[in-house]
């Protein structure tokens, strides 16, 4: 391919990576859609504890769906098709990269997270489920948009190999993905509330460790914690739950806040007062979430908490438990 | 949240020089973005799992020190990995990996095995070996 190869193609930082790359790749197109748009019409809201898994040797909670099923609900709803590629060759799935951006066809790449050099070592976990866009090449170096990124950055060769074949769960193989056809005109309100239903029915599944009933399940987990593995290991465990809920790409609040953003934007695209009623609400339940993670922070933190303190933040996670099931009800009905 | 209370602490986003991105609503209620240096809580959590994997790879290392344990347990831990990661890139079945860190079966480990290891480390064969003598 030619020694430098550069598309014009505009980097959007997001929160999330996910979002991010679709929104910019959509954008890349020509529609104009945000994050939270992306995340709402795609279902990305959920509760869920993950029984038996590990990670970092401490429970697991997803406050989101799993990886590539906002990606692929957006799409099916709105009437986009990706083209989607995994790769057992290393030297295959560099050579369709490099096809594709003689094309001048920016592509979404899946990669692992551990070998990203750009990040900071301290949060180069195994987590292979991370997003990003390849939009040119300059010499032997690949361009990156990484949408959790202020600004674009760069990877060798080398490096982009290794991060696109990083192994363990969510291996990605290669993954490669990008848009390949378009609706004529894109019709977001029949998908908003396809989205929005989705949401609802999860948060409010009768099983009793997703959405609200995941919420009251690691409460009571918490309850036990102290007094089962022992103070160390409790604030290990409450430490990763706050972890998950806050890290980057959460936008805040276990991703109630991006939640509440999609509420406004879809509550004045339909001209649905609802919607922008129950996006004021959906904050404050965000904000709840904050006031727990915070809470939660002063045990880990001091190291020496009392079977009181993890009652307190349990009691917490109860309440919100309790609003979210009210809430997602009268979302249920408002659309 | 509101968008002038998106917390701007301290945190280690700083040595990569970067901030990441939040939503918050501004004085009329609209929805917006707004960057952030970090969040002490969830600084606070990340550096106590940061400790957490500081002690694993101490206790590794005392263990292959003492002959309890294999120096692939301690370069596991040393990558952040745990025995399913690990046995995902070596190509190996998990019971085969953790049998590798007995002192009496690692010993014996041909130079291809050992290379496998070796790599995915990105050390040499040497330097694994010499781990702990």
């Amino acid at each position: 391919m030619k020694p430098e190869t550069i598309i014009d193609f505009t980097h959007h930082q997001s929160a999330h990576c996910e979002n991010g790359v679709v929104s910019n790749l959509m954008k890349h197109n020509g529609f104009s859609i945000s994050e939270p748009m992306v995340f709402g019409i795609g279902s990305g809201l959920l509760f869920c504890y993950i029984p038996l898994l590990k990670v970092n040797h401490a429970p697991v909670i997803t406050y989101r769906a799993l990886p590539g099923h906002i990606f692929k609900k957006f799409a099916k709803r709105t009437g986009v098709k990706m083209k989607r590629e995994k790769f057992s060759n290393p030297k295959d799935a560099k050579a369709r990269l490099d096809e594709n951006l003689e094309k001048n066809n920016p592509v979404g790449l899946q990669v692992g997270v551990y070998n990203l050099v750009y990040f900071p070592d301290e949060y180069r976990f195994h987590f292979n489920a991370h997003n990003m866009v390849v939009y040119g090449k300059e010499g032997n170096r690949y361009l990156i948009s990484d949408p959790v990124m202020e600004d674009v950055t760069s990877l060798s060769e080398k490096e982009l190999e290794k991060v696109r074949f990083a192994k363990g769960a969510f291996a990605p193989k290669g993954h490669m993905y990008y848009p390949i056809s378009f609706p004529e005109k894109l019709e977001l309100e029949k998908a908003i509330v396809k989205g929005i239903k989705d949401t609802c029915k999860a948060m409010l599944a009768p099983v009793s460790f997703v959405g609200v009933k995941g919420i009251h399940k690691i409460a009571g987990l918490i309850r036990k914690w102290p007094k089962k593995k022992g103070i160390k290991t409790a604030n290990h465990y409450l430490g990763q739950v706050v972890r998950m809920q806050e890290e980057i790409g959460t936008g805040g609040g276990g991703f109630r806040y991006i939640y509440a953003a999609f509420l406004q934007e879809a509550g004045k695209l339909l001209g649905n007062e609802k919607l922008i009623e129950l996006s004021k609400e959906m904050t404050e339940i965000g904000d709840l979430w904050r006031d727990f993670a915070l809470e939660a922070s002063r045990i880990y933190k001091n190291r020496s908490a009392q079977t009181d303190s993890y009652n307190k933040v349990a009691d917490q996670l109860d309440h919100i438990a309790d609003l979210e099931k009210v809430f997602f009800k009268k979302l249920k009905k408002a659309v | 949240m509101k968008k002038k209370e998106v917390p701007q602490d301290k945190s280690n986003l700083e040595s990569a020089n970067f901030r990441e991105l939040c939503y918050a609503v501004n004085e009329n209620g609209e929805y917006t973005t707004e960057n952030s240096t970090g969040w002490e809580p969830k600084t606070v959590a990340l550096n106590n799992a940061i400790e957490e994997i500081k002690e694993r790879i101490a206790d590794a290392k005392s263990r292959v020190i003492a002959g309890e344990t294999s120096p692939i347990e301690y370069y596991m831990e040393l990558h952040k990995m745990d025995v399913g990661i690990l046995a995902s890139y070596v190509g190996f079945w998990q019971w085969k990996v953790k049998r590798h860190f007995k002192p009496s079966v690692f010993k014996k480990l041909s130079d291809k095995t050992l290379n496998k290891y070796a790599d995915v480390f990105e050390i040499s064969i040497e330097e694994l070996k010499s781990m702990g003598r």
